[in-house]
C-alpha cells in the first residue's frame, strides 16, 4: 500500500488540496468572523510589527468589501522605534480605522508604574493594557501571539479565557475541539483570541510575501548605532543604552521582532528584500525570541509567568 | 530548513500521537523535530541546560515538549501542545497529547482536528489496556489514518515476529472497530531507528519510516462523495456608495464543493435560491471547496443570518430537535439527565437539555454500562439531548465537521462535552486482497 499511497500524491496532490498557506489563511479568516459573528466589542492588538500586521490584513480580507468591524489598540511603551509609530499611524489613516493607544509612559508619570532598573518596559506594558480592556469593555482581543514562539504559548487555546484582571490560568482553559470555539464569558472577563496560533515565524513571511504586505523598514537590513548586551545588538538610544562599558558601533543590521527598544535586540543582516529575508531565516539555527528578546532569557517560565499576570 | 524546495512545502498535515506513560511518546516526538532539524540552537541548548541541572547525562529530548513549570515540576505532561516542523514535502501541526488515563479529553481534542493518529507501544509490552483505549478513541473521532509505531525494538533485539504479532494483534482491534486504515512500523526512538532515516537493523521491514509515511499520507479526500456545507458565519453589508447592495454570506466550508449556479436551501428556513457567486478572500471563482473560507452571493434576497447553513438543495440534511450522540465529557462538573445546557453546532448555539444518557462506554474493553445517570470527566457514553430549535444535523460519520456539537454550561460558559452525531463505531471495513503490499500494512 506504501506504493500507491506515493503514486497518488505525487506533487500538490489533487486540485481540491488548498496550500499550506491558504489553509493557514482560512483559518484565521474562520476565527476573524467568529468573533465578529459572537462579541460585542473586539479589538486588534496592534503593536507595528510583523505579526499585527499580518492579523490586520487578515481581518481587512475576512471582511471585504466591508470595513473591518474592530478598532486597534497600541500598547505604548514609550520606547517605540519611531519608524514603526510612522507606519503605525500611515496604516490607520490609510484603512479609515480607529486607533487607541494605552501608554506605558503616562502610567510611569503618574507614578502608578515605576521604571525598571534594567530600563526594559516590556513587563509594564501588562498594566496598561489590562486597566484599557476594564475602561473600553473590550470582551475580545486580537493578539498575533503564535505557539511556534516560545513553550508555554504551546499549550495556549486559539480562544483563551482571562479573568477581570486579564490573568490566564492554565487549567482553567477550555478544550478546543474541532472548530467549534467556545467565547462565553462573565461580564469583566474577556476572550483573548490568537489567529496566527498555528503559524510559524516562516509562514508569517512566506505569507507576508505572497501579499506584498508592506512593513515598517526596521525588518530590512540598515546601518544603525548598536552596543552589545546580553548577546543581542540593542539600539543606542534615550531610553538607557549605553551603560558604562558597553560600546557603540555603527553595524548593517535588522530587526527579527519589533518590540519595546530596550529589550529587543537586532540580528547582523545584509537582507534588504522580504526573499533575502526568507533565505535567511529559513537558514537561522535561533528561533526569533531566542535571537532577539532579552526578558525570554530570564528563566525556564519567563513567558509563562507574564502570561499568567495578563501579558499578550 | 535551508534549502529552496523546503520553503515551497505546499501541504499541512495535522497529526496527533497518544501513547502509555514510558512509551517514550516524547523521545519520539523529540526525535522527528531534531532529525528534521526543527530543532533551533538556542532550544537544544535549554534543553542541554535543563537535563544537565537534573544530572542526566546528554540532552533529554522528551523536555523539548514540556511547556509549563507544573508539569516540568511533575514530570509529565497535563495538556495538549502544538509542536510545528515541516520537511521538504510537507509542514506539520503536531497536536501532542498526554497518555494518562485521567487526560481522555486530551486525547480526543488532539484527534478531533487530526487526519492522522500515531498511536505508540512499548514492543516488550504489545498491546495494552490504554493501547485499546488510544486506538478506540481514533475509531471514535475517525481519524482517517492510523500509526501504530512499536517503539523499543531495540530492546526485543530488533526481532521481526515480535513487531508482527503486536502488529496483527492491533489491526485485528481497530479493524473491529472500524479504523479504515492501519500503518504499522517497527521503532527505536532512542536510538533513531525508522523515525526519519531508515533503520540499519531491521532489514526484514520494507515499509517508509514514520516521518516518510507523515510525508505521503494524502490529506485530500473524495470531495465528490461529501456533502456540501457552508454554515453562515457572518453577513457581509458594506452598504456603502461604491458597494449600496452588496450583501454576502461569508463562511468556511465546513465539507464538500461549492459551484456558481448550485441550486441551494437555507437551513433551518428551507428556503431556496442560487449560487450567484463566490468569493474567495477577493477572488472571484466558479468553484471553492473545503476547508476555504468563502463569502457566498445568492441569486434572491432572503432573510439569512449567522447560523444558518446553506447547503445544495439536492443533499440537504434533514433538521431535528432529537439528537443521538457519542460524548466525550471534557468538564470537571458532571453531566446529568435533566441537565440544562447550550448547545453549540456549526455556527449556531441553541438552548438544550439532556434527555438521557442511555450508556456509558468502557474503552478498554468496549463493554457497555446502562444508564449510569451521570457522566464525569474523561467518561465516554451516549446521550439523547433535546434542543429549543430544529438543527440541521449531519451524522459524524458522513462529515465530522456538521456532525460534531459542544454542550456548555450556560451559567459559567465551560465547555462540557464534546458531541458526535449518530452511531459510535463505523463497521468494519470488508477484508482487503493485500498481496501487492510492499510495506507492513494490514
Amino acid at each position: 500500500m506504501t506504493t500507491t499511497v506515493r503514486a497518488v500524491s505525487e506533487g500538490t496532490g489533487t486540485p481540491y488540496t488548498l496550500s499550506h498557506l491558504d489553509a493557514l489563511e482560512s483559518e484565521a479568516v474562520h476565527i476573524f468572523r467568529e468573533v465578529a459573528g459572537e462579541f460585542e466589542r473586539p479589538v486588534i492588538l496592534f503593536s507595528g510589527g510583523k505579526d499585527s500586521i499580518v492579523m490586520l490584513h487578515l481581518a481587512l480580507k475576512a471582511f471585504a468589501p466591508a470595513a473591518v468591524p474592530f478598532s486597534l489598540l497600541h500598547v505604548d511603551t514609550g520606547h517605540n522605534f519611531p519608524e514603526v509609530i510612522e507606519y503605525r499611524d500611515r496604516t490607520v489613516a490609510e484603512h479609515n480605522l480607529r486607533l487607541h493607544v494605552a501608554s506605558v509612559q503616562d502610567y510611569i508619570d503618574r507614578g502608578v508604574l515605576k521604571e525598571r532598573s534594567d530600563g526594559t518596559r516590556n513587563p509594564l506594558q501588562t498594566v496598561p493594557l489590562t486597566e484599557t480592556i476594564q475602561s473600553e469593555k473590550f470582551d475580545a482581543v486580537f493578539g498575533g501571539g503564535r505557539r511556534d514562539e516560545e513553550k508555554a504559548r504551546a499549550k495556549e487555546r486559539v480562544f483563551s479565557l482571562r479573568d477581570e484582571f486579564s490573568q490566564w490560568d492554565p487549567r482553567r482553559q477550555r478544550p478546543e475541539l474541532w472548530q467549534l470555539y467556545n467565547g462565553r464569558h462573565a461580564p469583566g472577563e474577556h476572550v483573548r483570541v490568537f489567529p496566527l496560533s498555528n503559524w510559524t515565524e516562516l509562514d508569517v513571511w512566506q505569507y507576508i510575501a505572497r501579499e506584498r504586505i508592506e512593513l515598517p523598514e526596521i525588518y530590512f537590513a540598515h546601518e544603525r548605532d548598536v552596543f552589545r548586551r546580553a548577546g543581542m545588538w540593542l539600539t543606542a538610544g534615550e531610553w538607557g543604552g549605553p551603560k558604562e562599558g558597553e560600546t557603540v558601533e555603527r553595524r548593517l543590521i535588522r530587526y527579527r521582532t519589533v518590540g519595546d527598544m530596550s529589550c529587543t535586540g537586532a540580528v547582523d543582516s545584509d537582507a534588504v528584500t522580504l526573499e533575502q529575508v526568507i533565505t535567511e531565516i529559513a537558514a537561522s539555527r535561533l528561533t526569533e525570541r531566542g535571537a532577539t528578546r532579552a526578558d525570554d532569557k530570564l528563566s525556564e517560565a519567563a513567558m509563562e509567568d507574564r502570561k499568567r499576570e495578563g501579558y499578550f | 530548513m535551508t534549502t529552496t524546495a523546503e520553503l515551497s512545502a505546499t501541504t499541512l498535515l495535522r497529526f496527533a500521537t497518544a501513547g502509555s506513560v514510558d512509551d517514550g511518546k516524547s523521545t519520539l516526538v523529540g526525535r522527528l523535530l531534531h532529525d528534521s532539524k526543527s530543532v533551533l540552537t538556542d532550544q537544544l541548548e535549554a534543553v542541554e541546560r535543563a537535563s544537565a541541572s537534573r544530572g542526566q547525562e546528554g540532552p533529554d529530548l522528551a523536555l523539548l515538549t514540556d511547556g509549563l513549570r507544573a508539569e516540568r515540576e511533575q514530570g509529565i505532561t497535563i495538556d495538549v501542545a502544538y509542536r510545528y516542523f515541516a520537511t521538504a514535502k510537507r509542514r506539520f501541526i503536531l497536536a501532542d497529547t498526554p497518555g494518562h488515563v485521567q487526560y481522555t479529553r486530551n486525547m480526543v481534542t488532539g484527534a478531533s482536528t487530526a487526519e492522522l493518529t500515531v498511536i505508540l507501544v512499548d514492543a516488550r509490552n504489545g498491546v495494552v489496556e490504554q493501547t485499546r483505549r488510544h486506538a478506540a478513541i481514533a475509531a471514535l473521532l475517525r481519524v482517517p489514518h492510523v500509526v501504530l509505531a512499536v517503539n523499543k525494538m531495540d530492546l526485543v533485539a530488533y526481532e521481526e515476529k515480535v513487531f508482527a504479532g503486536i502488529a496483527e494483534e492491533f489491526t485485528a482491534y481497530a479493524t473491529e472497530l472500524g479504523v479504515p486504515e492501519v500503518t504499522a512500523i517497527p521503532i527505536s526512538a532512542l536510538a533513531g531507528d525508522n523515525v526519519v532515516e531508515p533503520s540499519a537493523h531491521m532489514d526484514w521491514y520494507g515499509g517508509p519510516t514514520v516521518l516518510e509515511h507523515l510525508e505521503t499520507v494524502p490529506v485530500s479526500h473524495d470531495l465528490a462523495h461529501c456533502h456540501a456545507r457552508l454554515p453562515v458565519q457572518y453577513v457581509i453589508r458594506p452598504q456603502t456608495a461604491e458597494h449600496p447592495d452588496y450583501r454576502g454570506y461569508a463562511g468556511q466550508i465546513a465539507a464538500g464543493t461549492f459551484r456558481v449556479g448550485d441550486p441551494v436551501t437555507v437551513l433551518p428556513s428551507g428556503r431556496a435560491t442560487k449560487v450567484a457567486g463566490i468569493d474567495v478572500l477577493g477572488r472571484p471563482v466558479d468553484v471553492a471547496y473545503t476547508p476555504q473560507s468563502v463569502t457566498l452571493l445568492l441569486e434572491d434576497d432572503i432573510d439569512i443570518s449567522r447560523g444558518d447553513l446553506i447547503v445544495p438543495s439536492k443533499d440537504a440534511p434533514a433538521t431535528t430537535q432529537d439528537i443521538e450522540a457519542t460524548v466525550c465529557h471534557v468538564a470537571d462538573q458532571p453531566l446529568t439527565v435533566g441537565h440544562r445546557v447550550l448547545l453549540k453546532h456549526g455556527t449556531r448555539t441553541v438552548k438544550a437539555i439532556v434527555k438521557d444518557i442511555p450508556s456509558r462506554l468502557t474503552l478498554d474493553d468496549l463493554s457497555l454500562h446502562p444508564h449510569p445517570g451521570q457522566l464525569v470527566a474523561n467518561d465516554i457514553g451516549r446521550v439523547k439531548v433535546r434542543t429549543a430549535e430544529p438543527l440541521p444535523v449531519d451524522s459524524y460519520a458522513d462529515s465530522r465537521r456538521t456532525g460534531s456539537f459542544i454542550l456548555i454550561d450556560p451559567s459559567d460558559g465551560t465547555t462540557l462535552t464534546a458531541g458526535m452525531v449518530g452511531e459510535s463505531f463505523a463497521s468494519p471495513e470488508p477484508v482487503k486482497d493485500d498481496s501487492e503490499d510492499d510495506g507492513w500494512d494490514f
